[in-house]
């Protein structure tokens, strides 16, 4: 169910601008990776052109490799749609689809791509989505309402739900919690670790406690100036990042001298 | 993991085809829409150029009125130009107070409701216009075009004599401002709803009167919009047919005298009255006045749409 | 920093305005006109104007009304003045100026509805709605014909227009880039502008290509709407779509949706309600075209249900030839045509009433 992650040399374009530049990442099979950095310095854009999303910019490339369980992700003949099949993704906002209930929701990858299943296995589907999102007990009574009625945190949760219904390999996170209040985010960060046990997870933060507290790998990238492309500056256990990192620089933003 | 994959990127192959031809197909037939419009309206210009083309070959004696083409439709122009003018004259300080009025001065309940008479009064059919206009204001405005011949009458405008049953390009003129006030409204008061309430709230925190909150904040935001709302109304003016044709019974002349009897058409209200009477070479030279028309319409649109695509670089709010 | 800047200011100031300003602090209240002031001055000018013209033998509503205003503005503008101040007092004339203009805006407005429904009224009967003008040279007859031929030509407009025009907005806003994006976005803002009847005359001189210059039909009146409605909708519906957050497409590419599914299934259904009522006012607002109707689709007096062969009759047509053209005796064709005018007004009313419940009946809930 879960599986790793391997860049190697990767270069990301947004047309002729090089915005990522030599990532060479090995992020391993049931564990979370934290990506932290400064603003614009291309962490997202990493995360983004992990599951090809970075694509629906127009004029967006990567050079190098990217594969997912030595398969290469960027091969010829890959369908874009169906490396996100296999990669979830969970956004910064929470974007429940508005004209779909929650429970609708739960099984929009589902309804999107016209998959029919017998009911009785949908219901278990979005039950076991649902729980596994820690969403279940909150909204099981009022599945048919639609998913913008629910707080900020529960819309967050039910867009978990979504992305893990369609059973991903990886999930990725994009400031998850970034939107939300600090009960909420505890409870986003509870999930995460339940959810390592069957996911690979991704996540970019701009909060160091937290990546502290959720990750058991830490990427740091930075960039030079503006214009210049991001690189990843250094990758480890989490522990060792916020202790005794190898770098001056990643010592600095840690310890929150620059950034 | 569901589905056993040997790529892990290309999913099943049963569905990939499928997929990729529901996209290619969809993303074919949006792109056809557009061309289409882009082919029709290459025809529109096309064959509406080729019939054109008889009336400016033709020998003058064949033409309707047995003169050149320019003095056929010369009178057209002028009387299109003329009412259109009127009306946006009389309909843009109107218009601009009224939608002042819905959204700064109306009571809050009240404004919602008008907002919504307004667009429903864009969308009255324009021969109910017209029949207005002939049946109602040209009777009811004889006795204010002979206080103008009266006391006014020193300006060539309002020389006169009056025309006794009203049908004048006065009477044209208002009725066209009756028509593009709603449209010249319902711009304007989209726009002044837009001005950021930032601005507002400066300008009234600095101890400004309503009036001049306004002056401060609304109007200069909303400047190019009024501009744009009344070069969209001079465009639906100069176009408009049924209200010309149906109160004035032109002749060709050039006049500036808006109260007498004898008036210069409009070219749409000339070829909606002539053309089902007209055979050979008057149909082409109807269509010659209509492609007239269009080149006039298209060059106060398109400054419209320039003025309204200045003001969306500036705004900053995209 | 700060104290600097101010110490010089206040130097450069002279002691006598520096007391001064501590002396006479900024009052809070001033003298400002009592609540019924203005209603007072209105009543007094309009009497006072009316008064003077019924002394001279010239009362009439109308003049009075005017002049009363004028005098209302003046009067307001030199009381406030001398009581609140100039600023005040041009703030209570431009607050009369513009309910005044509002409300010159209303007669006109007002005075339509009203005269389509008083005349209207007569002939809006059964017979109305159920007779043609087949073999009708006086009273009688009806509209039936051209109320059929509004829906028959207005219906293949919408039919024709609709697709092409949302399917347009789609290119635009999802596919579109470059130069063909950019030349069609141009070229619709021209089709805005076509003048109607020109839109007439292009059907005419298509048609008239292969089938001669007598060639009127209801086919063609469609073709001739169908221009003048393609650009209201791809316009409406753009914007719709532009609305739409970007957001909700990329959840949908990251659950590993093609495109075209996102686009069918999220981004349509989202903006559903915006775009179906903008359908609706494009409707409303070709079923009262008159102009290229008269010149592509002509006119009869019998029903034709059949758009393409054959003289159609619509109702803004019908209203003009009953009124411009009537017969003898005139008074039933003038009924006829101010009916069928009360009957487009309704129509497009309904139409209009459609387009808001629509609005809100399809708008994404949230509870």
């Amino acid at each position: 169910m879960s599986k790793a992650v391997h860049a190697k040399d990767l270069n990301i374009y947004y047309g002729s601008f090089l915005a990522v530049e030599g990532v060479n990442i090995e992020i391993k099979p049931k564990t979370v990776t934290a990506l932290i950095g400064p603003s614009g310095c291309g962490k997202s854009t990493f995360l983004r052109s992990i599951n090809r999303m970075h694509e629906v910019i127009p004029g967006a490339r990567v050079e190098g490799s990217l594969t997912l369980d030595g398969k290469e992700l960027y091969g010829a003949g890959v369908d874009p749609v169906g490396v996100r099949r296999q990669i979830g993704m969970v956004f910064q906002r929470p974007n429940p689809f508005p004209t779909m209930s929650i429970y609708e929701n739960v099984i929009a990858g589902q309804k999107l791509n016209n998959k029919r299943a017998g009911k009785k296995a949908t219901d278990e589907l979005v039950e076991r989505s649902l729980r596994g999102a820690n969403l279940w007990s909150e909204v099981k009574d009022r599945l048919d309402k639609p998913g913008s009625g629910l707080s900020g945190g529960q819309q967050q949760r039910l867009c978990i739900a979504r992305a893990i219904a369609v059973q991903p390999d990886v999930l990725l996170m994009d400031e998850p919690c970034s939107a939300l209040d600090p009960i909420s985010t505890l409870a986003i960060e509870d999930l995460i670790n339940e959810l390592k046990t069957d996911y690979t997870i991704v996540i970019v933060t701009h909060n160091m406690q937290q990546a502290a507290r959720v990750s058991d790998f830490t990427g740091f990238f930075t960039i030079e100036g503006t214009g210049k492309p991001g690189h990843l500056v250094e990758m480890d256990e989490t522990k060792t990042i916020f202790s005794q990192p190898k770098q001056k620089a990643t010592e600095d933003y840690v310890s929150g001298r620059f950034g | 993991m569901s589905a056993p994959t040997t790529t892990p990127a290309t999913a099943t192959p049963s569905t990939k085809p499928v997929r990729q031809l529901g996209d290619r197909i969809f993303a074919g037939s949006a792109t056809g829409a557009g061309v289409l419009i882009l082919i029709v309206l290459a025809g529109v210009a096309v064959f509406l150029i080729a019939q054109a083309i008889p009336a400016f070959t033709a020998s003058p004696a064949e033409l309707p009125g047995g003169k050149s083409l320019t003095a056929y439709i010369g009178p057209l122009v002028f009387g299109t130009l003329l009412s259109a003018l009127i009306a946006l004259v009389i309909a843009t300080p109107l218009a601009v107070c009224v939608a002042l009025f819905i959204t700064h001065y109306a009571p809050r309940r009240l404004a919602q409701g008008l907002g919504y008479v307004v667009d429903l009064l864009a969308a009255v059919p324009s021969i109910v216009y017209g029949l207005w206009g002939v049946a109602v204001l040209a009777p009811a405005s004889l006795p204010f075009m002979t206080w103008l011949q009266d006391y006014l009458g020193w300006i060539p405008l309002f020389a006169g004599p009056v025309s006794a049953t009203g049908r004048t390009m006065l009477v044209v003129g208002v009725t066209l401002a009756v028509m593009i006030l709603p449209i010249i409204t319902a711009v304007s008061r989209e726009v002044f709803l837009q001005t950021p309430k930032l601005h507002e709230e400066a300008a009234l925190a600095l101890g400004a009167t309503r009036w001049e909150m306004i002056r401060m904040a609304v109007l200069p935001f909303g400047r190019s919009g009024i501009i744009s709302g009344a070069m969209l109304g001079l465009g639906r003016a100069l176009g408009e047919t049924m209200a010309v044709a149906i109160i004035l019974s032109g002749s060709g002349i050039i006049t500036f005298n808006l109260i007498s009897s004898s008036n210069p058409s409009s070219i749409a209200a000339n070829i909606a009255l002539q053309f089902p009477d007209s055979t050979g070479v008057a149909v082409n030279t109807l269509i010659a006045s209509g492609l007239v028309l269009f080149v006039i319409t298209l060059l106060v649109n398109s400054i419209a749409r320039w003025i309204i695509n200045r003001r969306r670089e500036f705004s900053g709010a995209n | 920093m700060t104290s600097d800047t101010r110490t010089d200011t206040d130097r450069s100031r002279t002691d006598g305005e520096l007391a001064e300003q501590a002396v006479v602090p900024m009052p809070l209240v001033r003298a400002e006109l009592p609540r019924w002031a203005p209603w007072g001055i209105l009543v007094a000018s309009l009497v006072v104007v009316g008064g003077i013209l019924a002394a001279t033998g010239n009362f009439g509503i109308g003049l009075t009304l005017v002049l009363g205003a004028l005098l209302y503005a003046v009067v307001t503008y030199v009381v406030s003045r001398s009581v609140e101040g100039g600023r005040k007092a041009t703030d209570r004339v431009v607050t009369i100026v513009v309910n005044v203009a509002f409300l010159i805006a209303l007669i006109p407005l007002i005075s339509v509805i009203v005269t389509v429904l008083q005349n209207g009224i007569a002939r809006f009967d059964g017979a109305f709605f159920t007779n043609s003008m087949r073999g009708v040279v006086g009273e009688g007859g009806g509209g039936y014909h051209a109320i059929m031929g509004t829906l028959i030509i207005t219906a293949l407009a919408a039919a024709m227009s609709i697709p092409v025009g949302i399917l347009t907005a789609v290119y635009l806003v999802e596919y579109g880039k470059g130069r063909l994006a950019r030349a069609i976005t141009f070229f619709v803002d021209v089709m805005t502008g076509i003048p109607s009847i020109v839109a007439g005359l292009f059907a005419f001189a298509f048609f008239a290509l292969f089938a001669g210059p007598g060639i009127r039909f209801g086919f063609g009146g469609a073709v001739a709407l169908s221009i003048l409605m393609i650009p209201v909708v791809v316009r409406s519906t753009e914007e719709m779509l532009k609305i739409v957050p970007n957001e909700l497409r990329e959840a949908a590419y990251a659950l590993g949706t093609p495109k075209w599914r996102t686009i069918l299934k999220v981004v349509i259904p989202t903006s559903i309600a915006g775009i179906a009522s903008g359908v609706t006012l494009a409707v409303a607002r070709v079923i009262g075209e008159t102009a290229p109707l008269l010149i592509i689709a002509g006119l009869t007096t019998g029903v034709n249900l059949n758009p393409f062969s054959g003289r159609m009759t619509t109702l803004p047509v019908f209203a003009y030839n009953s009124y411009a053209a009537p017969g003898v005796p005139r008074e039933p064709f003038i009924d006829r045509a101010w009916t069928s005018a009360l009957v487009l007004i309704i129509i497009v009313l309904i139409l209009n009433l459609l387009a808001r419940l629509v609005a809100t009946l399809f708008a994404p809930k949230t509870r």
